[in-house]
């Protein structure tokens, strides 16, 4: 498909870092606004394909060398990490705890184990829904 | 700190280490970078000899869901600790082996993945106190031992010995699975240690014989006793140091762990003793008549542990009258049988593990393990010729070697059994001493044939593939290392008796503190000497006139074994499921919702009228608004657009409509983080769909009879009202308190102004992280399908 899809590419350049930022920041605000990792992740993942739908799959690629099937295994693996680690201080499996910092620049700010087993989930949905489009899209 | 937890987990990290490290290691055998682990984990548990043979029992927990009492506790007594040893020393030595057995062309990090893999699981069987995470580890064996027995899985004969050993064990796992959770309705706690402690006040309850019966079903089948022993000798499919650790030395020792384990639950009645003693000794009997008909040495072995584990299986339930006895003289007499099964269960591990590698090496060395091929070997193989006279003397129970005294106080219990005065022994205990006796009779048949239809007689190398000679030094430690074992305990057996053996005891039946039994080599001319000579005597007969009588035991009936049963069950398993699925799968998709809407409106539809939670209440319903009742009618008339649509685009935009209305509801009802994620599905769906749009089919009208679509219209409406009666009955009834008030408290609890963050990732983050795992399961079966299409990668396998 040969079509003239400047406009395209223009405009989902800028859109792009738009929807990433959008992503990151609902990530983090996820403990206290709506938000968090799951939502997160299919924002940054929604990015990802614009980004593949705009341009063709060998230019994003060689633009952003992620292997998203060994994302998402790594997503799975630091969630469960996570839940297993507390069983080795005296928590329960999957206990998390959260505690309250006087940072430099932040001032006071919340730190919550939790933020962990969330970007496991994050980075599962990226990679899941990133590589699942991307093996329909390339199935010839 | 939690040292013993961090042993059993060292192998599993190691195993996740292999395909890191394989690469790199260059020249290095990745053998000798496994070899660390089982040195290391021996040494861990070694230090703990001394404590434990003062009486002293460790135990450390890690919890993991508190809330139901299940813990990764490990507890570290008598009999855990010698199982321990077993696993971990057996390993170093079957790992060093395997160094020099494997060739090149086999595939070193699966092998010792699997190998890692199974070790530490088979630590977790025997380290854990609680029941259930004790199965998990129990399947875990049964798994990673399939993946040792068709390591060479290109041979179909390997892909039928694991499959059949996984069926067998499995079956008998989650039977045993059955039975814990029945434990579990009776005690209230998952934890071994807890349910001895309160077992006695519950042997009246309705599930105990249930229980006691599911649970031996679990050991019976892993530890391949009579009718269950079929998956053995087709396991031997295995490379010979998989079958000298898993089928010697550590697998098949997990049912009889557990029936050691159990011993304090269910002993004392009549019903465990006979099934456990019988069962045994049936196994006893029968591997070692299968075994004398045997021409593949490896298979003579499999019978003959078979058998020898019958042995030991007997001995445990034999030993188990000890406790209707209670400490005292009597006591002590049948704790005996318990202190020689633990004794047998050494000496089978050293001698087996021997045997086994002598086959290995004559396997190796000559390229047949025919017995009518091979002959004459002792000339070219003298050292492994002396390991073969070691360790089968030894298992035919001949003096100067640990067998002899195991062998002797087995004997000693089975008369002693002959004397009990309860279970009805009186009538029928003279039984066991004659099975016993004639059973050792074959055992010392088939051990004289092993070590003399291989060695002596006329060299046969016309016949072999290759001209013997001795292997490396290298793949005659491990087996060197074993017969120092079987000769050393015979002089200093009570240096192990005192030390393993006689903890491993006590951790099994506490009650008995005086029974400290004394291992003698001479025992005066008793019966059991008698017993003994009586074997030499008929089996040197035997032996001498075999081949006037092998042709009458070697005449079967084919489809006269249980194989053939299995095979037939398989084979009728097969037919019948398939003739289910070809009905149901019929590959038309608008079939496939037919039954999932029948099914779902039968049984949710059902359970809401069968147990009357039907009723509706509407007075406390808040109002519906104009933007509800709008967006609803928008919703409605998508749906039924869908059904008039005339292209496939259309249709998917349709169904985009529907569930963007969703998203637009949960704004209204103030659900941020549900609108966001339904709109942004909403969309990856939308896409998904396009990407799709090039590879479907024309858009046809279906074209079907006025009958089935009066059929479908019935189905769906069926569906639909179900649905909303669920929606509309929700409300009205509760049959329990409302948890939602739990969850108020987030930001106190876990630190969250947002609730359903809270709730996600604190209070249900286990539903949240299996999701993601079925999540990237999904993802990886969409990149299976599509990118690796079938017929890559199985070209070389046979399909014979």
């Amino acid at each position: 498909m040969n079509i003239n899809d400047v406009i395209l590419k223009t405009v989902s350049k800028a859109v792009v870092l738009i929807i990433l930022t959008f992503g990151i920041y609902l990530f983090f605000s996820g403990h206290n606004h709506p938000g968090g990792g799951f939502i997160g992740g299919l924002v940054i993942a929604s990015a990802f394909v614009l980004m593949f739908l705009s341009y063709d799959s060998e230019t994003v690629s060689e633009a952003l060398p992620i292997d998203f099937k060994k994302l998402s295994g790594l997503g799975v693996l630091l969630a469960m990490t996570s839940g297993i680690a507390p069983m080795f201080l005296g928590g329960a499996f999957l206990s998390q705890s959260f505690g309250y910092f006087d940072l430099p620049i932040f001032g006071k700010t919340e730190l919550a184990t939790v933020t962990i087993f969330e970007a496991g989930i994050a980075l599962t949905v990226i990679g899941v829904v990133v590589n699942i489009i991307l093996s329909i899209s390339e199935d010839e | 700190m939690y040292l013993l937890i961090l042993a059993i987990l060292i192998p599993f990290f190691f195993t996740a280490l292999i395909p890191l490290i394989h690469n790199r290691v260059g020249s290095i055998h990745l053998g000798w970078l496994v070899l660390i682990v089982p040195l290391t984990l021996f040494s861990i548990f070694a230090v703990h000899i001394p404590a434990i043979s003062n009486s002293d029992t460790l135990m450390q927990t890690v919890h993991w869901i508190p809330s139901l009492g299940i813990n990764f506790t490990v507890y570290l007594d008598g009999l855990s600790l010698i199982m321990a040893l077993l696993i971990t020393g057996m390993g170093a030595l079957v790992v060093l082996y395997s160094i020099y057995y494997l060739s090149s062309s086999d595939s070193f990090p699966h092998f010792y993945a699997y190998l890692l893999l199974f070790m530490g699981a088979m630590l977790g069987v025997v380290l854990s106190d609680n029941l259930l995470v004790l199965y998990v580890f129990w399947e875990l064996t049964s798994i990673s031992s399939f993946l040792l027995i068709a390591f060479w899985y290109h041979r179909k004969n390997s892909r039928y010995g694991a499959q059949k050993s996984l069926l067998i064990t499995v079956f008998g796992g989650l039977g045993m699975l059955a039975g814990f959770l029945m434990l579990h309705t009776i005690t209230g706690t998952f934890s071994i240690r807890e349910i001895i402690a309160t077992i006695g006040q519950y042997t009246d309850h309705a599930l105990f014989y249930p229980t006691m019966f599911l649970i031996l079903l679990g050991a019976f089948t892993k530890s391949a006793q009579f009718p269950f022993h079929i998956w053995l000798p087709d396991a031997m499919e295995a490379p010979t140091p998989v079958s000298a650790y898993l089928h010697s030395a550590t697998m098949v020792k997990a049912g009889i762990y557990l029936v050691a384990r159990f011993t304090p639950i269910f002993a004392g009645n009549a019903a465990w003793f006979w099934t456990v003693t019988l069962v045994g000794l049936v196994t006893l009997f029968w591997g070692a008549y299968c075994a004398v008909r045997q021409t593949d040495l490896k298979a003579l072995l499999a019978y003959s542990t078979i058998s020898q584990l019958g042995l030991i299986m007997s001995l445990f339930g034999l030993g188990s009258a000890a406790l209707h006895f209670g400490d005292g003289e009597q006591g002590a007499l049948y704790g005996l049988a318990i202190f020689a099964a633990l004794f047998h269960m050494v000496n089978h591990s050293t001698f087996k593990g021997a045997l086994f590698m002598v086959v290995g090496i004559v396997d190796h060395q000559v390229g047949t393990r025919d017995i009518r091929r091979l002959g004459g070997l002792m000339a070219a193989l003298p050292i492994t010729f002396t390991f073969a006279v070691i360790g089968s003397f030894s298992m035919a129970g001949l003096p100067f070697l640990n067998g002899f005294l195991s062998k002797e106080m087995f004997f000693t219990a089975s008369v002693n059994a002959a004397r009990l005065p309860i279970f009805g022994a009186s009538t029928w205990g003279l039984v066991i001493p004659i099975i016993a006796w004639v059973a050792s009779v074959f055992t010392f048949v088939y051990c004289m044939i092993f070590v003399f239809r291989t060695f002596f007689g006329t060299p046969q190398s016309k016949k072999a593939d290759r001209k013997p000679v001795e292997p490396t030094l290298g793949m005659l430690v491990s087996p060197a290392i074993l017969c120092v074992f079987i000769i050393g305990l015979f002089f200093a057996p009570n240096l192990l008796g005192d030390h393993l053996l006689r903890p491993a005891l006590n951790g099994i039946i506490p009650e008995i503190s005086g029974a400290t039994p004394h291992i003698y080599a001479w025992h005066g001319f008793n019966t059991e000497l008698f017993m003994t000579l009586g074997i030499v005597m008929v089996g040197t007969v035997l032996f001498l006139t075999f081949r006037s009588w092998i042709k009458i035991i070697r005449f079967q009936p084919a489809g006269w074994t249980f194989t053939a049963i299995y095979n037939s069950f398989l084979k009728n398993l097969k037919r019948v499921s398939n003739w289910i699925t070809t009905h149901y799968m019929t590959g038309h998709l608008p079939s496939y919702f037919a039954y999932i809407f029948i099914f779902f409106t039968l049984i949710a539809g059902g359970v809401l009228i069968y147990t009357g939670a039907l009723s509706i209440d509407v007075t406390s319903d808040s109002p519906v608004s104009v933007y509800e009742g709008l967006l609803t009618a928008v919703m409605v008339i998508a749906a039924i657009s869908i059904l008039f649509a005339k292209s496939h685009l259309s249709a998917v935009l349709l169904n985009g409509v529907l569930g963007f209305s969703i998203a637009i509801f949960f704004v209204l009802f103030r659900a941020p983080d549900l609108a966001l994620t339904q709109l942004v599905i909403e969309t990856v769906t939308t896409v998904l769909f396009l990407l799709c749009f090039l590879f479907l089919p024309e858009w046809t009208a279906e074209d079907s009879s006025k009958r089935t679509k009066f059929r479908n219209a019935l189905i769906a409406i069926g569906a639909g009202v179900t649905i909303t009666l669920i929606g509309l009955t929700v409300n009205s009834g509760k049959l329990f308190e409302s948890i939602s008030g739990y969850f108020e408290n987030s930001y106190e609890l876990a630190g969250g102004d947002n609730i359903v963050n809270a709730i996600l990732g604190d209070f249900r983050a286990f539903d949240t992280m299996l999701e993601s795992l079925v999540l990237f399961i999904a993802g990886l079966g969409v990149y299976t399908l599509i990118r690796l299409k079938l017929g890559k990668g199985s070209g070389k396998d046979e399909h014979q």
